[in-house]
């Protein structure tokens, strides 16, 4: 029998999952929306990473990562939960090893992460602004009534991309009414939102950052050949994306599954088991703290979110 | 009317200032609540938005005080924005149609101590200035010890062989204190705890070291920074922090001439608080080769915003970790330890770096 590891990003727009091979060779891969129901995405990705592997791999490892790193982490007893920046670092090095900046936009953050001679030095994670997300191009793309698949191709028609504040999703939205009342083509104000992603991007998160090629661009907006083209166009650098850039987190954790391997064989029958989670507020003191009881066939195997531990 | 006394929540601080004004004015002290996320939403619903966060944090402890029947409120003030807390503060209250004294100890970076006699001859007729001096000097003692213990817990409570063991040692040692009596009662006191904590049984564990620097409020106050620490050491980290009641009151004024020259090649004046402290104080984790350095301010505290930029260049030129937050009062916990993860997943790749060079 040869030996296999798991990896799942569950992130907030999407679930990914790896399986890989001792030589971190891809066995199975899979890439499905989480529609806010994390635990439903997983268990279907399972039974579809299930029907990929081949039958004579046993199953050594698990590692989660993503917003919903935790909750997964419980539900398919993971030997390994990290989050999102090493995953995605670890990831990402095992297919470009000499990578020195990762570009990373996703469905609600975004992050930067620089590495030199394959270890992290800097890293930032965007705070407090959605206008650098996949989130703000998504709710845009629907405002002008874009498939968001054909977002990159109308902004690469642009010659003259109209300008867009790029500092705050608000006024970005509302230069963005303003520039279409004002009449430009529908190419250009694309176009200018592909850029002001950029520019925001590179404001927030690359302030301070020295950014150094090779440049790898990754997450779900990376996608996007609009924003891809304003990246190389403002860092005059060439950007690396890679068609498997969306499963470095979940290839991440696989490989850090791997580098902590036990005896333990794991299996992936998950969706037979009962795996439910109540939340209820205390109302024992002022914190009022929201408790979240998780139930793994009706057995209570933690809650969280109270400040006193109280369960 | 009697008079009831409060004053805003920072860390600890609430036993010896309690102790202090027990015994200095025949009036009650109220006992403060701990801030909690209704105390937050109190104040911040009665501030002004873009103010800095430890405003938000103090009203919202003295509405609540208020609430529960406090009508003496005493604010400290300092060198920043913090300064015009006790105007705008009181007027806000008054607005909410609460009545109170309001006493501000720090006005325009001086504090008027004939001033203060004064108003808490209003409070107490009978204040006797020779009493409140020997239970100052008691007080001063106490934050000295408390500080000078918090700090060794600070470092090593990331390796305590039992959970929570220095924690409810110090729950019992500050309600000790709190029953000082006289000044050679603490000190015996402190010896006592001193040794106790010392032998709290360690994990033999390699550490790494972290400083942490940054806006006063929010580094003294856990519920500020969201138990940074607390997150911190259960990753295995020795903290150390400059800042806390003994510097701010009586080593500041000696310390930050020392940071002005050590920073002189980015600063030449004092840019008000703490912040030329903590320019120089980065630059004295980069000298002692501390393995990470962790910049936390208030969202929209002004000196630290200046301060930040220095810092970051500090960093790079010494090739430093740094990890900078900007609490509010909305941050989530959640975002707060996705990134001391990713920062001590950092510092341990750095180190693991660093033994195979040298081991080539």
């Amino acid at each position: 029998m040869k030996k296999c590891y798991l990896g799942i990003d569950i992130g907030s727009i999407s679930t990914k999952g790896v399986i890989i091979d001792y030589n971190n060779n891809i066995l199975a891969k899979d890439y499905l929306e989480t529609n806010g129901e994390p635990i439903q995405a997983v268990k279907k990705l399972i039974k579809s990473l299930k029907e990929q592997l081949p039958d004579d791999y046993v199953l050594k490892g698990i590692g989660t990562t993503g917003s919903a790193r935790k909750l997964i982490g419980l539900m398919v007893d993971a030997s390994i939960v990290k989050n999102e920046i090493t995953a995605h670092a670890i990831g990402t090095l095992a297919i470009h090893p000499d990578v020195k900046t990762i570009l990373e936009i996703g469905g609600q953050d975004s992050k930067i992460i620089i590495l030199r001679n394959g270890i992290i030095v800097d890293y930032s994670m965007n705070t407090l602004c959605a206008a650098g997300t996949g989130a703000f191009l998504s709710s845009q793309a629907k405002r002008l009534s874009i498939p968001i698949e054909e977002f990159g191709n109308m902004a690469l028609k642009s010659k003259t991309p109209v300008k867009i504040a790029a500092r705050c999703t608000v006024f970005a939205e509302s230069d963005l009414i303003h520039k279409a009342g004002l009449g430009y083509s529908k190419e250009d104000i694309i176009a200018g939102l592909c850029k002001s992603i950029v520019l925001n991007y590179l404001n927030n998160l690359g302030k301070g950052k020295k950014i150094e090629g090779p440049i790898v661009f990754q997450g779900g907006v990376s996608k996007n050949k609009g924003v891809v083209k304003y990246f190389k166009e403002v860092l005059k650098m060439p950007i690396i994306v890679d068609p498997n850039g969306h499963l470095m987190g979940a290839m991440g954790m696989a490989i850090l599954a791997k580098q902590k391997e036990t005896d333990k064989v794991y299996n992936l029958n998950f969706h037979d088991i009962s795996f439910v989670t109540k939340g209820e507020e205390c109302n024992r003191c002022s914190n009022h703290c929201e408790i979240l009881r998780i139930y793994k066939d009706d057995e209570l195997v933690d809650a969280w979110g109270s400040k006193c531990h109280r369960v | 009317m009697n008079k009831i006394i409060a004053f805003p929540q920072v860390g600890d601080y609430a036993y010896p200032i309690t102790y202090l004004l027990k015994h200095i004015v025949r009036a009650e002290t109220l006992y403060i609540p701990h801030i909690s996320s209704e105390t937050i939403e109190l104040g911040s619903r009665y501030s002004p938005d873009f103010v800095c966060t430890p405003f938000k944090y103090t009203l919202g402890t003295f509405i609540e005080c208020l609430e529960l029947g406090a009508n003496v409120l005493i604010q400290l003030g300092g060198g920043c924005r913090y300064g015009y807390y006790h105007e705008l503060q009181k007027e806000i209250l008054k607005n909410l149609n609460y009545h109170f004294t309001y006493i501000n100890l720090v006005t325009e970076g001086k504090t008027d101590i004939k001033k203060i006699i004064k108003q808490f001859k209003k409070i107490d007729p009978k204040f006797s200035i020779l009493k409140g001096l020997y239970y100052l000097f008691i007080t001063k003692n106490m934050v000295k010890y408390m500080d000078e213990i918090d700090e060794y817990i600070r470092y090593n409570i990331g390796f305590e062989q039992e959970k929570n063991s220095f924690l409810n040692l110090k729950k019992e040692m500050l309600n000790s204190f709190s029953k000082t009596k006289g000044y050679f009662s603490l000190k015996r006191k402190y010896r006592y705890y001193k040794n106790k904590f010392k032998n709290i049984k360690l994990k033999n564990e390699p550490r790494f070291q972290v400083g942490i620097i940054g806006e006063l409020y929010t580094v003294m106050e856990p519920s500020a920074n969201y138990e940074l620490e607390l997150e911190l050491a259960s990753h295995g980290i020795a903290i150390k922090r400059y800042t806390n009641a003994t510097y701010l009151l009586f080593e500041k004024k000696k310390k930050v001439k020392k940071y002005l020259k050590k920073a002189k090649d980015y600063i030449k004046y004092k840019m008000g608080a703490d912040a030329a402290d903590n320019i120089g104080r980065c630059i004295e984790l980069c000298e002692e080769k501390f393995d990470g350095v962790i910049h936390i301010k208030s969202s929209f505290c002004t000196p630290e915003i200046g301060a930040s930029l220095i810092i970051k260049k500090i960093c790079q030129k010494y090739d430093m970790p740094l990890l900078e937050f900007s609490f509010d009062t909305n941050t989530s916990k959640v975002g707060m330890k996705t990134r001391c993860e990713a920062f001590v997943d950092m510092i341990e790749m750095r180190k693991e770096n660093e033994k195979v060079l040298f081991r080539n």
